[in-house]
């Protein structure tokens, strides 16, 4: 489900595979309201799909906050999950280390494709994401 | 005769069937229930009367209340009635609120019935009321949740259905097969792509398997371990995989990303992996005769 949150940002709930594709479609449109780029966008699309799988994956789930700042072209998402958190944080971000059987690529290769790439524990339990990029 | 726990109410439906209908009707009119653009007032009072029908010959054998599903045996009858109705209403296209409501604006008439009916048993007014509601209302969330199941039935069809149609192998040429994947590839299809793929070679004797995606729209690293999983599936077969149809924009964020193809062939084209397959498997592409000439 997708709803238009305060202001122009568009909330998509993650709580399985659809909604990752969801997510996708959502951020797809919000490139386009920048008339972004083909390759910017295919990159950032790339990005959040990382993170929400993330989150569907190994966070239990949880949401994906898309904004436009149409005046810098500016794209950002902010994502939550509902999980145990990470506890090493560096160790997460390394490539090749995974908690499952995948790649361990993902929020290393997440950060690498946007201009700008935080993560952090909430205090209220869970990992937050916040990404940024000009397109 | 009905059991006495609901004696009442069987007396109120019964007493006056015609009355009744056209009372509940018009209450369906004043609560803009009524569909006029997809029943006419003569299929509407028929499904009226089915579900009185249903209700009077439950009523007449319950002994307890039914439970949230109606399953219990004795009150079959109106389940059926309603049943009847819901399919008959949700194929025209009504909603979901409709067929609650429809439902529910029985429950004035009733009470208006059942008012007068205990006149001189004020005591009893009440319980009898909650009766009434409490059946309404059950068939109601019965109707909702019943077409609510039904339609997650279609949903979750409609989604195998495409997930079957969306991987198809192809043969190309002897020995030479395709599989176009379009749009995601999350787990479930990557499963399905696998495991078409590996029948069709054993099948087709295939040596080459060209999975082409130039139609999928992004190569995330989950993406990215299926291609390669299935490429070395393929390679356990005895066979080999060729990806095509990796756009420099898919390049680029595959390289960032760290996801390496290691020693699966690439091809940038459908085409150009079509001419690798040949040349593998030993065909030679010859402009002919004709056209040298031409």
């Amino acid at each position: 489900m997708t709803e238009r949150g305060s202001g122009a940002s568009v909330v998509v709930a993650l709580r399985d595979e659809h909604d990752i594709a969801l997510a996708r479609r959502e951020v797809a449109k919000a490139c386009d309201r920048l008339k972004a780029g083909a390759l910017r966008k295919v990159r950032f699309i790339t990005a959040v799909s990382e993170i929400v799988r993330n989150a569907v994956d190994h966070g239990g789930g949880g949401q994906i906050e898309i904004d436009v700042d149409q005046a810098n072209k500016m794209i950002t998402v902010r994502c939550t999950d509902t999980g145990p958190g990470i506890p090493d944080m560096d160790l997460a971000m390394k490539d090749g280390y995974s908690s499952a059987r995948s790649m361990g690529k993902g929020l290393g290769g997440a950060k690498r494709l946007v201009d700008r790439f935080r993560i952090e524990n909430r205090p209220e339990g869970g990992i937050e994401i916040w990404m940024s990029s000009r397109l | 005769m009905p059991n006495s726990r609901f004696a009442e109410i069987f007396k109120i439906v019964t007493a006056d069937r015609a009355e009744l209908l056209s009372d509940w009707l018009e209450t369906q009119k004043a609560a803009g229930v009524r569909r006029p653009d997809l029943f006419s007032d003569a299929e509407l009072t028929a499904q009226l009367g089915q579900f009185l029908d249903g209700l009077t010959a439950a009523l007449a054998d319950a002994s307890e209340e039914p439970g949230g599903d109606l399953r219990d045996e004795e009150w079959a009858p109106l389940r059926d009635a309603l049943l009847d109705i819901l399919r008959e209403r949700s194929e025209r296209g009504a909603g979901l609120a409709e067929l609650m409501r429809f439902v529910q604006t029985l429950s004035n008439p009733l009470a208006a019935r059942l008012t007068e009916e205990v006149a001189d048993r004020p005591e009893l007014l009440s319980g009898e009321l909650l009766k009434i509601n409490r059946l309404l209302n059950t068939c109601a969330t019965y109707a909702g949740t019943h077409l609510l199941d039904e339609r997650d039935e279609i949903i979750e069809r409609q989604r195998d259905e495409m997930r079957e149609l969306s991987t198809p192998v192809v043969q190309l040429w002897e020995r030479v097969l395709t599989i176009p994947l379009i749009g995601t590839l999350d787990s479930a299809r990557a499963q399905e792509v696998m495991e078409n793929l590996l029948n069709a070679i054993v099948e087709h004797r295939a040596e080459v398997v060209i999975i082409d995606i130039t139609g999928v729209r992004v190569v995330d690293t989950q993406v990215g371990q299926h291609l390669l999983r299935t490429a070395s599936a393929v390679r356990l077969m005895g066979g080999e995989a060729i990806i095509s149809g990796i756009s420099p924009k898919i390049a680029q964020t595959m390289v960032e990303l760290g996801v390496d193809v290691g020693e699966v062939t690439t091809r940038p084209t459908i085409r150009s992996a079509l001419a690798e397959a040949f040349r593998k498997v030993g065909f030679q592409i010859v402009r002919g005769e004709a056209s040298q000439r031409g």
